[in-house]
């Protein structure tokens, strides 16, 4: 297989290697539709196949916080999943990193089911795989000095060789995500949110990674912060040809970073699309529902815009409806949804959908 | 340029003013988390003066009796009953020996029974409340229990009869107390562990793929070591008090060695013809539970700033 720009193979018309530019791009790749099973490029890094995670939540009830999830990531790919609190993302991230054993299903990176590994192999896989968190103010160990933050794959997998040759991969990394090499020796609490960010962002790169699960990694920052944070994460794509799987709730940072979006309801999948067509024409119910909701910025636009507001809450995934698990909030539902779990098909090429109606 | 020399302006009038954005700095110096604990620790006067007194106990208990030139143990039935003078400095009890090297005799052994009895807490409370948080579940279930159910039993209970059946010393005493003492702390540090379990750079270490020993000993333990500290400070004083009180039962040191609690049992018959025979030993295990007291609040606050306002 060729190691480099597998993905931007099949669109005959993109420009040279370049895969995607750190400004904001819209509908640039629309209709070169990328001919994807269940998605993912030519090569798929990553399968996730059938894959639960269940939570006994006592009184013999179960939390179906994932269920039934498939998706594949291709090599150099960014694939985001959207979906409101609650809806099972962080623990599909989080499974597919192997920090929750799953109920059921398979990951497999590189063809081979991650949850099968032990010892060397899984060690091996702790180091292609890496994961930025959320709360940059939880994230990092407070007593760690930022070059022990940093280093730490280092020294769990003995990649530097001497004190010496991981102070210098400590200080590359810094600078690499923008920070100061002199910073290696303070402590977290002295670091704002973004720089903590970053920090985490170098942590997860120390080791080389070729798959890294952001789980939420914006949505604790301020928004000028967010987009510098997004900006270093294309760019890092870029120059390390990293493929990200993107975890967030908004929707327009999602559509900015990533090639395709799924869009996760109650621990399923409802959608799943390349990016600008998702957006430009989405089938499902619950996603038309997300991007009206989306501010325009433009008062007129704004004020004319017909929104759909979504009635009811989101329904306990202890307890989910029968049948199509959207069908207590649908606008559209009709007796077929309470009665029958819609298929997640191929509503047009490469555009993957589960209701009965799209 | 044309318009310049119109207005009669020339080049040379001018200084290219360079101009750089300001690199990201961070003000201050770099301060390790225990460097910034100490700091504030240091910025109570409450807290040092506790410090402060506890260091001169520790130093009178070391250097007292040896100052002093009676032993502790004498009897002297020519002065018996004196009150402080410049021969007996604390004055003397009913067998005529002297109070001021009783007294020290009497902090060496509290502070010996307050820290061996905390010791032993620490490290079986760690160990046991560390595997309680670690390992979770059924384990954590079944050991919990185990320590209710100890905790459930009456100390003084088991104390005295501990005592009744061993020979009563400073060392049956520190086993006595260790019996539950160790319950309380091996509750903190379950919490502890169990809070920091789920805490991100917790996971972030467990996807770098951290083994056991390096996610315990790195990541956890040292993150609790705050809440640690500080019950420890506070078992030290329940614990000197324990011993002084069931000395003062006759159940702690038994003569002639001398205890704040015995030498407070002795003066009880006569206190009212010689009160400095237990004012001493009682202002000193007054001061003493004080110091530890407030050495351990100010303790807490200096780990957790926010606590306090």
């Amino acid at each position: 297989m060729k190691p480099q720009n597998v993905n931007s193979k099949p669109t005959a018309q993109s420009p040279g290697p370049s895969r995607k530019s750190i400004v904001p791009l819209s509908g640039q790749s629309s209709g070169q539709s990328h001919v994807r099973p269940i998605g993912g490029g030519a090569t798929p890094l990553l399968e996730v196949e059938r894959l639960s995670k269940f939570f006994s939540v006592g009184g013999g009830q179960t939390l179906k916080a994932v269920n039934d999830l498939s998706l594949t990531v291709g090599k150099g790919e960014t694939l985001g999943i959207v979906g409101e609190s609650g809806c099972g993302k962080s623990t599909a991230g989080r499974t597919i990193m192997r920090l929750y054993e799953p109920t059921s299903g398979a990951t497999r990176f590189e063809g081979r089911n991650i949850y099968d590994m032990k010892g060397t192999e899984l060690k091996r896989l702790r180091r292609e795989m890496a994961m930025i968190f959320q709360d940059p103010y939880a994230s990092l160990n407070p007593r760690f000095s930022i070059a022990d933050i940093i280093a730490e794959p280092l020294d769990i997998h003995h990649l530097a060789g001497s004190g010496k040759e991981r102070r210098r991969k400590v200080e590359e990394l810094l600078e690499r995500v923008g920070l100061r090499s002199e910073h290696a020796s303070r402590y977290p609490h002295e670091f704002s949110g973004g720089q903590r960010q970053r920090i985490g962002i170098a942590r997860a790169l120390a080791a080389d990674p070729k798959l890294i699960v952001c789980d939420e990694p914006i949505s604790a920052l301020d928004v000028s912060i967010q987009a510098q944070v997004v900006n270093l994460l294309q760019e890092l794509q870029r120059s390390l040809g990293l493929t990200y799987l993107f975890i967030a709730h908004d929707l327009s940072m999602v559509k900015h970073i990533s090639d395709r979006v799924a869009v996760m309801y109650l621990g399923k999948l409802v959608e799943l699309a390349e990016s600008s067509e998702l957006y430009a024409n989405p089938k499902h119910p619950y996603t038309q529902a997300l991007l009206s909701a989306i501010p325009v910025p433009d008062p007129q636009v704004e004020a004319q815009k017909e929104r759909i507001v979504l009635s009811g809450d989101l329904p306990s995934p202890v307890n989910p409806p029968s049948g199509c698990p959207f069908r207590t909030r649908c606008p559209y539902a009709t007796e077929k949804c309470a009665a029958e779990v819609p298929a997640f098909r191929e509503v047009s090429p490469a555009h993957w959908a589960s209701c009965h109606y799209a | 340029m044309k318009d310049t020399r119109a207005n009669g302006l020339t080049k040379e009038m001018f200084r290219k003013l360079s101009f750089r954005p300001p690199a990201e700095t961070l003000a201050g110096e770099s301060v390790p988390v225990w460097r910034d604990v100490l700091r504030r620790l240091a910025s109570s006067k409450l807290a040092m003066s506790g410090v402060v007194f506890l260091v001169l106990l520790a130093i009178m208990a070391i250097v007292g009796p040896l100052v002093s030139p009676h032993d502790y143990y004498t009897n002297n039935l020519d002065h018996t009953n004196e009150p402080p003078s410049s021969e007996y400095w604390f004055g003397t009890d009913s067998l005529g020996r002297d109070l001021f090297s009783r007294i020290w005799m009497g902090a060496r052994i509290s502070l010996t029974v307050g820290l061996a009895a905390a010791m032993i807490d620490l490290v079986i409370g760690i160990v046991y409340g560390g595997i309680m948080g670690y390992v979770g579940g059924r384990t954590d279930e079944a050991m919990n229990k185990i320590s209710e159910i100890l905790y459930s039993i009456p100390y003084l209970l088991v104390v005295i009869l501990l005592l009744v059946v061993l020979e009563p010393s400073m060392w049956t005493i520190i086993l006595a107390l260790s019996v539950t003492g160790w319950i309380n702390m091996s509750w903190i540090v379950r919490g502890q562990i169990m809070q920091l379990k789920n805490q991100e750079y917790v996971l972030a270490a467990r996807s770098m793929g951290a083994g056991g020993a390096r996610m315990l000993f790195k990541h956890l333990i040292p993150n609790t070591l705050g809440p640690i500290i500080v019950t420890l400070t506070l078992t030290v004083p329940s614990a000197i008090f324990s011993e002084a009180f069931l000395s003062f039962l006759g159940l702690g040191v038994q003569s002639p060695a001398a205890s704040w609690g015995t030498m407070i049992n002795d003066s009880l018959t006569s206190f009212t013809l010689y009160p400095w025979q237990m004012a001493f030993p009682a202002v000193l295990i007054s001061l003493t539970m004080l110091a530890f007291n407030v050495f351990g609040d100010g303790l807490r606050d200096a780990f957790d700033p926010k606590l306090k306002k």
